[in-house]
């Protein structure tokens, strides 16, 4: 590792750019968000990610000026932003139907915030030029937003919103309407160009995966609160709580009681079945319910007994699932619980170990699940 | 603030042109006649403050009202409107929904220029469409010539100043208001609906019946009120198509105005018209907002 | 699958016959030589010199175009303003009533809109010419362009607007960059809308009209109620004439616009 990691969160002497102080928004009486307390620093890429109506979009609009909290104060480099219209904020906003004014020509659309701020003509053209080639867009400079392809609307959307070098930019589903494989280009592609113009992002997305590939650090929202806001792999390897396990990737959860042992805990979890170990730092009182996460490709599944792992179930192929590159196996144990199993396709079609009605033991080592709270 | 004047500036405007004028409507049929200008007691006098207008609620009375019910010319009016508004309003039904009906089935790229040729009568003076039937309908007019022409009638046929004038005039002009939501409805109903009934074994017929009709229902019932409502208080197509003795509430209000001078009575034929409009006009509006609701 | 019977074939030739006759009829018969308006005398156009020379048609032509453009630009400002109010500006205090008047004079027959106008002018004792025909004229067809702009801005983005506040246009400039060049066309065929039914209108104009103020519709109708004349007849063949060319440009312009979009629109996807 010769780069020092950007985790400015991590760092007590970081100034945070945005602050959320105890935000609450209510409309009518429907809370949108629930008393939220939380720092975006600079530079970061951050992902709001939930369902919809989990109020991400609600958050942004604030960000945005379209919305005010009604309690609680938001700051943008130290400063009070509520009494700040939208237009006056040092805050720009790529929309989710990329907004672009129909009657305006690419170039124009890019134009349209630096004339606002009565910048002279020379430089307007030097800076939407240079917008223009950051989002390769030269050629369609004197197009109509109809004339483009959805592709290309993405990227004038983009570019007219960080013409002006906002603080902060706000990205509502930047990739919603695209299609699949367009999106995985785009994805890559704003992190590049997050990367060159050293802006802060704030994308708002229901795409899970879309979350993980672009944020640095990815906040999981459910009902108006953030659950859990940390960067994608501890989200995804240590989740704080079974919906935030549920909502990115696959798991099995397995419900519980836990008894102390050793470095960790062991899991009863049905009758007649051997309990189950977990190592972790996490304290749990005796007895106490739990949940237990295990991610599929962390469960292994052969047809003999393993040797040397504490947690080992048997059980029987009820269904496979092959994804080409991956198969995953739903595997019932004796007690009807469903268990997940996913190995990778490295053996052709031909030669798979495994089939329908299969008796089959499944195993995870002692780190490989996550213990969590009843 | 910017706000408030957005708002006020029509809402005064509409309050001051549309409101204030009707409430004066609404307190001179509650007023005596007189011969005098203006021809009509009481006036408000708002400069003697609450004794003011302790006298002029005092001179209020229903008095014209009652004078409306004793003679019946009035009675005939109101009912001859309605009779005439309701003919009218299904013979357009049965001229338009045809037409709607061929529109919608014409081909793709025929369609908006059939559109416009709908459209086109509605920009053209309204007073000019009415007009172009007098000399149609005359007993010298067009019409009988063809006829007797042709051999069909000797002697020419008294169309012009009767109320058969009238349906005509009536179907003519508003016509197109008719056609548009039969034929928005007809437009947007599924082809495949049809071959599905077919498939299911309607016959052709039965399958407009128990298909069309029914989708385009909503689009009926827009267009019934969209002729049967200007219909009713219809003024210069009965003046200028029907005879004497065709009877219409509109006609009746503009005599008793500027021929008789009655404006109590005038105010008061006016009053008893919008009360009689404001049943359909609440019933479309319900129509549409069920429409709106059920298209999301 | 769409069936072009017979059956549809005639009730279209039939229906639009009976929708065109009259004014072909009456096209036809303003150039008939002969006074007698029924019978054919010939080719002639005396009727259009004769009705050129007619000061009273001249003055009366002038006075409803001033009127309709004036009611017109008025009925277009304030009714652009009641569509924004009504489709924007959330909830106020009396927003029921605001509404019902909007609507209301849709559906009112004129001549109760005639009257009571007229009672008004005189209530308050303004003296009956060119400017209460405007006034009147501006009420009632300010209510249809309110009608037509409102169904364009509820189907308007708003998040277009909010682009346009974000990007640092005051609300007033986002109206003025964005919104309102986007809602043209809806603004301009309400102007046209009010514009013609100002030019059309005889109802209203009677009651609001003075002596010296006379508009076309009520010289037509004064001359008409007599009986056919074919100095009227060319009247008619001229306002039809202008009308069709008008709405015929419009529809061509319309159309060539949305195959220049649809065009567009291939060429886009294909790049």
């Amino acid at each position: 590792m010769g780069q020092t990691e950007f985790e400015p969160w991590n760092d007590p002497q970081a100034k945070p750019l945005i602050q959320f102080r105890g935000v609450t928004k209510r409309f009518g009486d429907f809370t949108a968000i629930d008393n939220q307390s939380f720092d975006i620093f600079e530079q970061e890429f951050f992902a709001l990610l939930g369902p919809s109506g989990c109020g991400k979009t609600t958050m942004m609009r604030m960000l945005a000026g379209f919305e005010t909290p009604t309690e609680g104060t938001i700051l943008l480099g130290g400063q009070d932003i509520a009494p700040i219209p939208p237009n006056r904020r040092a805050v720009n906003m790529m929309f989710q139907s990329y907004a672009l004014f129909p009657h305006l020509t690419v170039w124009e659309n890019i134009a349209f915030g630096l004339k606002r701020d009565r910048l002279d003509k020379e430089s307007i053209k030097a800076r939407v030029a240079e917008m223009l080639k950051l989002t390769r867009l030269e050629q369609f400079a004197s197009r109509k937003p109809h004339q483009i392809s959805g592709g290309q609307r993405q990227r004038v959307a983009l570019a007219r919103s960080l013409a002006k070098a906002p603080k902060l930019l706000l990205l509502d589903e930047p990739l919603g309407a695209l299609d699949a494989k367009l999106r995985q280009d785009t994805q890559f592609e704003l992190m590049d160009i997050q990367e060159k113009t050293g802006t802060t992002f704030v994308i708002v997305t229901h795409d899970q995966e879309e979350a993980m590939t672009v944020a640095s650090r990815v906040a999981v929202m459910d009902h108006g609160r953030i659950v859990q806001a940390d960067t994608p792999a501890r989200i995804y390897e240590q989740p704080n709580s079974v919906y935030v396990a549920d909502f990115i990737g696959e798991v099995t959860i397995i419900d519980g009681t836990a008894t102390p042992e050793g470095d960790g805990y062991e899991i009863t979890h049905a009758e007649g079945l051997p309990p189950l170990f977990v190592k972790t730092d996490k304290s749990f009182a005796r007895g106490q319910a739990c949940h237990l996460a295990i991610r599929p490709e962390k469960v292994a599944i052969s047809a003999e007994k393993p040797d040397g792992r504490r947690n080992m179930l048997r059980g029987r192929i009820l269904d496979i699932a092959y994804l080409g590159n991956i198969s995953t196996y739903l595997v019932e144990l004796p007690n009807g619980k469903i268990v997940k199993a996913q190995t990778a396709n490295t053996r052709r079609l031909a030669n798979r170990p495994f089939t329908w009605e299969d008796e089959v033991w499944l195993s995870w080592s002692d780190t490989a699940a996550v213990l969590l709270e009843g | 603030m910017r706000r408030a004047i957005l708002i006020l500036v029509p809402y005064l405007w509409l309050l001051a042109l549309f409101l204030v004028p009707f409430l004066i409507v609404l307190k001179i049929s509650l007023s005596d006649a007189e011969l005098s200008i203006p021809p009509y007691t009481p006036k408000l006098d708002l400069t003697a403050g609450w004794a003011g207008i302790k006298e002029f609620l005092a001179g209020l009375d229903f008095e014209n009202f009652e004078f409306l019910t004793t003679d019946d010319l009035y009675w005939k009016a109101y009912l001859s409107s309605l009779q005439i508004a309701v003919i009218s309003t299904v013979m357009s039904l049965l001229v338009g929904y045809p037409i709607a009906y061929g529109m919608a089935n014409a081909p793709d790229h025929w369609r908006p220029t059939l559109m416009m040729l709908v459209i086109l009568p509605f920009w053209t003076s309204f007073l000019i469409r009415v007009y172009s039937w007098m000399g149609i309908l005359s007993t010298e007019g067009y019409l009988n010539q063809l006829l007797i022409g042709m051999g069909l009638i000797s002697e020419p046929l008294t169309i012009l100043n009767t109320n058969t004038a009238v349906y005509i005039g009536i179907v003519y002009t508003y016509l197109p208001f008719m056609i548009l939501p039969v034929y928005s409805a007809l437009e947007r109903m599924d082809a495949s609906l049809l071959e599905a009934a077919e498939d299911l074994g309607c016959s052709r017929i039965t399958a407009f019946w128990l298909v069309t009709v029914p989708l385009s229902r909503n689009g009926i019932i827009a267009g019934c009120f969209l002729v049967f409502i200007p219909a009713i208080g219809e003024f210069v197509i009965p003046s200028l198509l029907g005879g004497s003795r065709t009877l219409m509430i509109g006609k009746v209000l503009w005599e008793e105005f500027f021929n008789n001078r009655d404006w109590p009575v005038a105010s008061t034929v006016a009053v008893i018209l919008l009360l009689i409009l404001i049943i359909p006009i609440i019933l479309f509006q319900r129509n549409e907002q069920k429409q709106r609701e059920a298209e999301g | 699958m769409r069936r072009m019977t017979w059956f549809n074939a005639t009730s279209l030739t039939l229906g639009f016959a009976f929708l065109y006759l009259p004014m072909v009829i009456l096209i036809v018969y303003s150039f008939n030589a002969s006074k007698l308006v029924t019978v054919w005398a010939g080719f002639s156009t005396r009727w259009y010199a004769t009705l050129l020379q007619n000061e009273a048609f001249l003055d009366a032509a002038w006075v409803t175009l001033r009127v309709a453009v004036i009611s017109s630009t008025i009925a277009t400002i304030l009714g652009t303003m009641a569509a924004y109010v009504l489709v924007r500006a959330g909830r106020f205090a009396g927003r029921t009533l605001f509404s019902g008047m909007i609507y209301a004079p849709l559906v009112m027959p004129e001549v109760i809109t005639g009257l009571s106008l007229l009672l008004l002018f005189i209530g308050i004792g303004l003296d009956r010419g060119v400017l209460t025909i405007v006034l009147a004229h501006t009420t009632f067809s300010m209510c249809y362009v309110s009608v037509v702009v409102s169904s364009r801005l509820v189907s308007f983005d708003r998040s277009l607007e909010e682009a346009a506040l974000d990007l640092g246009c005051s609300p007033a400039e986002a109206f003025r960059l964005v919104t309102l060049p986007i809602i043209a066309p809806a603004v301009i065929s309400g102007w046209l809308l009010a514009f013609t039914l100002s030019l059309d209108d005889l109802v209203i104009a009677s009651f609001t009209a003075g002596p010296s103020s006379t508009t076309l519709p009520i010289k037509i109708w004064s001359s008409i109620r007599l009986g056919v004349s074919p100095e009227i007849n060319a009247l008619s063949t001229i306002l039809i004439g202008i009308v069709s060319a008008g709405v015929i440009t419009a529809s061509l312009i319309t159309k060539r616009a949305s195959l220049r979009q649809q065009a567009d629109e291939q060429a886009a996807q294909r790049t």
